[in-house]
C-alpha cells in the first residue's frame, strides 16, 4: 500500500524527525492561508499523488509570494498531472502541499529496503542525492553504501556512524544525522514498510538536515495489525475496478488490452497474460481467483471484466486439481447468466470430472468455447475477436 | 532416490482445520507417513487416526515426526515455523499465504546456524510422486521418473507437471518455492540438490518477475549444473511497479524483468521457453523422447 508524501511526513514527524513546516491545502485559498500563516519569503507547492517523478511532470513549484503560492495550486488542483510514472492520462491531484523554502546546501540519499537474497532490512545511503538512485546506480555504483541490518537488533548506532561518514559532511552533521538513521529504521520497522526512502535528505546552509521529500510504501500482509495506516488509504488514487475488486478479496490488476481472464493461481495468471501475448493479442487484465476457484470468486471475476470497456472475448484458465470440473462448470454457467455475458467466453479446466465438466459447457447453448489445453484456449480467444 | 520427501518421512500438520484436514487426509491417501497433528487446545484428541497436540516439541517427542506441513493463518503462521524449528523439525513446509515480511525476516534470522530447511511460505509443498506427497498439488497428475521441479508458483506447476505426464514424463520431486519476497530454500538450494540426487536426470525451472533469484539460478547452474534445464519466467508480460498476485512478483527500479531473467537463463545455457505451454515439449526433446 502507498501513502502520500504529507502523510507519510505526519508519520515522521511523530517520530521527532526534522521536516520543514508545512501544511496540506485542497483549495488555492487555503493553500494561500498556509504560506501565510507559515511567513518568510519562499514556499514549495507539491502535489499530492502517489506516482513519483512530480519534479519531471511540473508538480513541485517554487513560489516567492503568497498569491504565486494561491496561483501554483491553481494550476495543479483539479487538473491531471503527467510524470513518467503515472501513464499517458495522468493523475487528478486533489491536494497540494505547501512548505517554506530552505536553503539548501547538499542533498543526500536514504533508503531502507527489504533485501530479497538475504531475507534481511537494509540501509542505503548516497552523497549523490536528488536524483533517481536507480541512476546513480548505473552511473556511479560506487556512490551507494550499503549496511545489512540484523532483524533482532535494528540499525545499530555504529552502523549508522558507519553509514554517514561516507556522506562527506561536515563533522557537526554527523552526529544528528547518524541519529536520524536510526529513527528512520524504528519507522522502517514499527509500521512494516517494505520501502522507506528519502530522497532528498539535505543539509540546509546552516549545517541542519531536513527531510524534503519522503516515499513509504507498506505490507500489505501487515496491514492487519497497522489500523493507522490502512486509515491514510486514498481510494481516489486507484483504479476504480482494482478497489471493486479488493472488495470482492480477488487480486485483480487492469490492464490495456481486449482480452480479460480469469485464472486460478498468480503464476498461471501471468502465464497466460503472456500466451495470450504470443498468440498476437493483449490481455486486458491480471486476475486471480483464488487456487479454489470458487462459483462467488468466478461471478465476481464476470462483473469486473464486463464493467471494462474493452474486454472484447474472455478467457477462463482454471487448473484445479482436487477442483470438480462439473461443479465448476455449472457455476461459470451461473456466472454468465446471472452477469449477462455478452463476448464469447473461452475455458480451458483441468481436474477432476473433465469430461463431464465440459459436456455441460457444451450443451449450454451459451457462447462457450472449450479449450482442449492452454495453447489451444489462447488460439481460440484470439480467433473469437478476430471474427 | 528423490528429494527433500520420501518414505521416511514422518509427517506432521500443524493447525488441522477444515484445509489442514482435508491434506492430511490427502497425504495419508497417496501412503505418506501421517504421525499427527499440532493444534494448541486440542492436545489429547485425534484427527484421522492418529493424536493431536498442543505443541510441537511435544508431538515430535511422541511421534519422531521429521516434517512439517503449515496451514496456520498469516498472522500467526511465523510463531508456527519458529516453534516447529525450535522444536527439531528438519524440514517445514509452510503453506500458509499472507504472512507479514517482517515476521519472516525474524524467521530467517533465526534459522542461521540451525540444520532446518524451510519451503515456502506461500507455496504449494513437495511431492516425490510414488512416495510421499507433504503438499495441497494434485497427486493424480503426477507420475513417479528423473524429472525434477521447482516453481515459484502453485497451479502453474501442477500445468508444467501434467504437460511432463501427458508425454509419459515422470518426477523425481517437485518443489513449490513459493511466491514471496522473502521465504526459506531458494532455487540454488533446490538445484544442488538436484544435482546430487541420482535419480534426478534433469529439471524443470519455474520463475517469474520480481527479485534476482532466478539470475542467482542462472549463475549457479553455469557453475555447477550438469544435468539439463527447461526453464520459463510468468510475467514476460506484466507491467512494472505492479504487484502480479504474489507479494514478490513485482518489477521494481527496472529490477526483475522477465527478459533480463530470460537472457541470463539462455546464458547459462538453460533452454528457456517462452509459451507455457511448451515446457513439456522442450523437456521431451532433451531427454530425446519422441511423442
Amino acid at each position: 500500500m502507498k501513502i502520500h508524501e504529507y502523510q507519510g511526513k505526519e508519520i515522521l514527524r511523530a517520530y521527532g524527525i526534522p521536516l520543514p513546516r508545512g501544511e496540506v491545502a485542497s483549495s488555492p485559498q487555503a493553500a494561500r492561508r498556509v504560506a501565510e500563516t507559515l511567513g518568510g519569503n519562499r514556499w514549495v507547492v507539491k502535489a499530492q499523488i502517489h506516482a513519483g517523478g512530480r519534479g519531471k511532470g511540473g508538480g513541485i513549484r517554487v513560489a516567492a509570494s503568497a498569491a504565486e503560492v494561491e496561483q501554483s495550486a491553481v494550476a495543479l488542483l483539479g487538473h491531471h498531472l503527467v510524470t513518467p510514472q503515472t501513464g499517458p492520462e495522468g493523475q487528478i491531484v486533489q491536494r497540494v502541499l505547501v512548505e517554506e523554502g530552505c536553503e539548501i546546501a547538499q542533498e543526500l540519499y536514504c533508503g531502507l529496503v527489504i533485501d530479497r537474497q538475504f531475507g534481511q532490512p537494509l540501509c542505503l545511503v548516497s552523497p549523490v542525492g536528488g536524483m533517481e538512485i536507480e541512476a546513480v546506480a548505473t552511473t556511479s555504483p560506487d556512490q551507494i553504501f550499503r549496511e545489512p541490518i540484523d532483524v533482532l537488533l535494528g540499525l545499530a548506532p555504529f552502523q549508522a556512524r558507519r553509514l554517514v561518514e561516507q556522506l562527506k559532511v561536515g563533522a557537526a552533521a554527523q552526529h544528528e544525522l547518524s541519529l536520524l538513521l536510526q529513527k528512520l529504521y524504528h519507522v522502517f520497522h514499527d509500521k512494516d514498510c517494505t520501502l522507506l526512502e528519502i530522497n532528498p535528505l539535505v543539509l540546509t546552509t546552516t549545517g541542519t538536515p531536513v527531510i524534503l521529500d519522503v516515499k513509504m510504501q507498506f505490507d500489505d500482509n501487515a496491514l492487519f495489525r497497522q489500523p493507522d495506516v490502512v486509515a491514510l488509504r486514498d481510494l481516489a488514487e486507484e483504479d476504480p475496478l482494482e478497489v471493486e475488486a479488493s472488495q470482492y478479496k480477488l487480486n485483480y490488476i487492469k490492464l490495456s488490452g481486449n482480452i480479460g481472464c480469469i485464472v486460478n493461481g498468480a503464476g498461471l495468471a501471468m502465464a497466460t497474460m503472456d500466451i495470450i501475448k504470443l498468440a498476437g493479442a493483449a490481455p486486458a487484465n491480471f486476475l486471480d481467483v483464488g487456487g479454489g476457484a470458487s462459483a462467488e470468486a468466478v461471478e465476481n471475476a464476470f462483473r469486473l471484466l464486463m464493467a471494462d470497456a474493452n474486454v472484447q472475448a474472455v478467457l477462463i484458465n482454471v487448473f484445479g486439481g482436487i477442483l470438480r470440473c462439473d461443479v465448476f462448470a455449472q457455476g461459470v454457467l451461473q456466472a454468465v447468466a446471472k452477469v449477462q455475458v455478452q463476448v464469447p467466453v473461452v475455458v480451458r479446466m483441468e481436474g477432476t470430472n473433465v469430461e463431464e465438466g465440459r459436456q455441460i459447457l457444451a450443451e449450454s447453448g451459451l457462447n462457450l468455447l472449450i479449450a482442449a489445453d492452454m495453447a489451444d484456449a489462447a488460439y481460440k480467444v484470439v480467433q473469437a475477436i478476430q471474427g | 532416490m528423490s528429494i527433500l520427501v520420501d518414505q521416511n518421512t514422518r509427517l506432521l500438520v500443524q493447525g488441522m482445520g477444515r484445509e489442514g484436514r482435508f491434506h492430511a487426509e490427502q497425504a495419508i491417501e497417496y501412503g505418506t507417513r501421517f504421525v499427527g497433528g499440532v493444534n494448541p487446545g486440542r492436545g489429547g484428541g485425534a484427527a484421522l487416526g492418529r493424536p493431536l497436540f498442543d505443541s510441537v516439541a511435544k508431538a515430535v517427542a511422541d511421534t519422531g515426526a521429521n516434517t512439517t506441513l503449515i496451514f496456520v493463518p498469516g498472522p500467526f503462521a511465523a510463531d508456527a515455523i519458529l516453534e516447529a524449528m525450535e522444536a527439531g523439525i528438519g524440514l517445514v513446509v509452510c503453506i500458509t499465504d499472507g504472512i507479514p515480511i517482517r515476521d519472516m525476516l525474524v524467521v530467517r534470522r533465526y534459522m542461521v546456524g540451525k540444520k532446518v530447511l524451510l519451503i515456502g511460505p506461500n507455496c504449494p509443498g513437495v511431492i516425490s510422486p510414488g512416495k510421499a506427497k507433504v503438499g495441497i498439488m494434485p497427486a493424480h497428475i503426477h507420475q513417479p521418473g528423473r524429472v525434477g521441479v521447482v516453481s515459484r508458483s502453485g497451479t502453474l506447476t501442477y500445468e508444467a507437471v501434467s504437460q511432463l505426464t501427458a508425454r509419459g514424463i515422470g518426477q523425481s520431486t517437485c518443489v513449490g518455492i513459493g511466491g514471496d519476497p522473502v521465504g526459506g530454500f531458494t532455487f540454488v538450494q533446490c538445484l544442488e540438490q538436484f544435482q546430487q540426487d541420482p535419480e534426478t536426470a534433469a529439471v524443470v525451472l519455474i520463475g517469474e518477475i520480481g527479485g534476482a533469484a532466478e539470475e542467482d539460478a542462472a549463475a549457479y547452474i553455469a557453475q555447477h549444473v550438469t544435468k539439463p534445464v527447461v526453464g520459463f519466467i510468468a510475467g514476460q508480460t506484466a507491467p512494472p511497479g505492479r504487484r502480479m498476485g504474489h507479494a514478490g512478483a513485482i518489477i521494481a527500479g527496472g529490477q526483475g524483468t522477465a527478459a533480463a531473467k530470460m537472457a541470463a537463463m539462455e546464458r547459462s545455457g538453460i533452454r528457456v521457453v517462452h509459451s507455457p505451454a511448451s515446457i513439456g515439449e522442450a523437456m521431451a526433446d532433451l531427454l530425446g523422447h519422441t511423442t
